[in-house]
């Protein structure tokens, strides 16, 4: 998109280095220039978090990398040595460990908002996918970092993820020995998740690389979910406008992620964790961290060892076709009013199956968790397609400004003449 | 615009602008400082600070290296000869002059303790070798005597002393 103004180097020698490597211009375009709705609420600030919860993941865990040995018989001593002797090492592995649980919050979140605005409707569908893929690498690497400590959830969970593959027919049994390096999970495992575990962080912002350029190239979604029709009319600056309302947004969303480091660091982990591994007792109540509950759910939901593994990963798989299984043309729920009824029931399901993953598997549990699990995928694959063609859309606005100076002109009287006259194109 | 003068003075948005900019500051450099502060050596390093050593089964003449904080400790039981050509140097020809008397504790003269490590690049220096009978550097020559002083080769300093004491005549606590 064109953006607002374009860089133009001054002195000779930003010149000089502009013609022959220009990322300063790309910065001014991407970062500076760059054209952003007008409409925008503080639900894509969201983006502008996670990159920098990225950053803080990176950097924690560079550091506690420094502190850390992968070695079974001694990691889970190791990381209580960076609790207790290391300086400030109890702060940057509670930033670290609470951080995983922010990045989710924050990743859950930007989801939401995306099936809310319907923001992965064309041209945005490998911008959705790219998505998918950053929201699958991180949870390998989640599940793969949760192993490190070497408590008792890091072994019994490492075990648990990783028989799953035992359930593909025939070669099951020989790749979970793959994976483990062995016979069971031991020293070998926790060495090649810790290596990856280090790894993936960097493809995940190797595709984040790939999903903003995506981004910029079509340009952002917005509340009411229509097109960018005049950039001066419809859209501001990214500079000062977005920038810092995303630093203000990551500022109040800090201060969330600091009561969690400061007031309460284990809240979101399990006190089994702080038991050493041990290879020959499993924790009776065995759960995953919060964030894998609703797929958790989905597995144990499902009688049967294959197909319960295969519904697990098809309801992440799912959303990478979603682009292509919403059959509506209008985008945003706000002119979409049966959508946004099942939007809501949808994400009360899926709220709902995360508690139910937290519960013990029996009684109405069980059977809960199957209505829910079956709703889950009625969403997607019944309920979506066929609501393109029975819902009636509300009228769109013209344009965003239209939509703009319309719901300004809702709360003072001043602006009512302006908004009275949508302009014709 | 309305007012057309606040440009020229201080307004409330500069204020804004500036007392934002310093909170923003103090907050980056608050959190800075835990991530370079882990990497000073941590508690089990410290932990590691002092070394008891029994000299009583050190015979004379002969040298022994026990470690302290992860470096060598050269431990050197002094014959009389050493001693007295300890002693007996010309300190106007040394480029680090310093009396053997200020390198042992008193009436201490036959042991000598010095960190075993060559003051010119780091290499641990190689016990009664060199013109002095001292020690020699093999990595760049450099010639300690046996007080541990730097005698010939491209070291600036002399052998450097550890903190050290005596708490009985066949023990010694370094650190």
């Amino acid at each position: 998109m064109e953006g607002h103004s374009t860089y133009q180097p001054k002195s000779k020698v930003a010149q000089w280095f502009e013609s022959r490597l220009p990322i300063v211009g790309l910065v001014h375009s991407s970062a500076i220039a760059y054209p952003v709705p007008k409409n925008l609420n503080y639900f894509w600030t969201f983006g502008a978090i996670l990159s920098f919860m990225l950053v803080v993941q990176i950097v924690s865990g560079v550091v506690l990398a420094m502190h850390y040995v992968a070695y079974a018989p001694v990691s889970f001593a190791r990381v209580e040595h960076i609790m207790r002797d290391v300086d400030y090492g109890w702060l940057i592995r509670y930033i670290h460990a609470n951080g995983a649980s922010m990045f989710f919050i924050a990743v859950y979140i930007h989801i939401f908002r995306g099936l809310y605005y319907g923001s992965y409707k064309a041209p945005r569908e490998v911008l959705w996918i790219l998505g998918v893929i950053i929201y699958l690498l991180m949870m390998a690497t989640a599940f793969m970092g949760y192993v490190l400590p070497w408590g008792q959830m890091s072994f019994w969970g490492a075990t648990v993820i990783t028989n799953l593959f035992s359930a593909i027919p025939v070669v099951g049994e020989v790749i979970v020995q793959w994976l483990w390096g062995g016979y069971s999970v031991g020293d070998p495992t926790l060495n090649r998740f810790f290596a990856l575990h280090y790894l993936l962080p960097f493809m995940i912002a190797g595709v984040v690389g790939l999903h903003i350029w995506a981004l910029h190239h079509v340009g952002q979604n917005n509340p009411d979910g229509i097109d960018v029709k005049s950039v001066s009319k419809d859209t501001v600056p990214f500079t000062p406008y977005a920038t810092l309302k995303d630093v203000f947004a990551t500022c109040v969303f800090l201060l969330f992620f600091c009561w969690f480091i400061f007031y309460i660091p284990n809240y979101l982990g399990h006190s089994d964790n702080y038991i050493p591994a041990n290879p020959m007792s499993t924790p009776a109540h065995i759960v995953p961290e919060w964030y894998f509950l609703p797929f958790y759910a989905i597995l144990r939901s499902i009688p049967d060892k294959l197909g319960g593994v295969l519904a697990m990963f098809a309801a992440i798989a799912v959303l990478a076709f979603l682009p292509w299984l919403d059959t509506s043309k209008v985008r945003s729920a706000r002119y979409r009013p049966m959508y946004r009824i099942f939007f809501w029931i949808f994400a009360v399901v899926a709220v709902g199956l995360g508690y139910l993953g937290s519960q013990p598997s029996e009684g109405i549990y069980v059977i809960v968790s199957r209505i829910f699990t079956v709703y889950y995928f009625v969403h997607f694959l019944i309920i979506l397609p066929l609501l393109g063609f029975v819902e009636k859309p509300k009228p769109l606005p013209a344009s965003i400004a239209d939509a703009v100076l319309a719901r300004h002109a809702k709360g003072g009287a001043t602006v009512v003449a302006g908004a009275a006259a949508p302009e014709t194109k | 615009m309305a007012h057309t003068e606040t440009s020229q003075k201080a307004s409330r948005r500069d204020f804004l602008y500036i007392a934002t900019g310093a909170v923003g500051a103090v907050g980056v450099a608050g959190m800075v400082w835990p991530f370079i502060s882990q990497l000073q050596p941590d508690a089990s390093v410290l932990a590691l600070s002092t070394t008891e050593v029994d000299i009583s089964p050190i015979a004379e003449g002969q040298i022994v290296t026990v470690q302290w904080r992860g470096k060598p400790i050269f431990i050197s039981h002094r014959t009389k000869k050493e001693i007295e050509e300890a002693q007996k140097a010309d300190l106007a020809s040394m480029r680090d002059p310093q009396p053997d008397a200020d390198r042992v504790k008193p009436g201490k003269d036959e042991w000598l303790v010095v960190i075993g490590i060559c003051t010119h690049l780091g290499c641990v220096p190689l016990g009664h070798q060199g013109a002095y009978d001292g020690w020699f550097c093999p990595c760049h020559g450099s010639v300690y005597d046996t007080s541990g002083r730097i005698r010939q080769g491209p070291a600036p300093l002399n052998l450097a002393l550890p903190p050290y004491a005596f708490t009985s005549d066949t023990k010694i606590v370094i650190g």
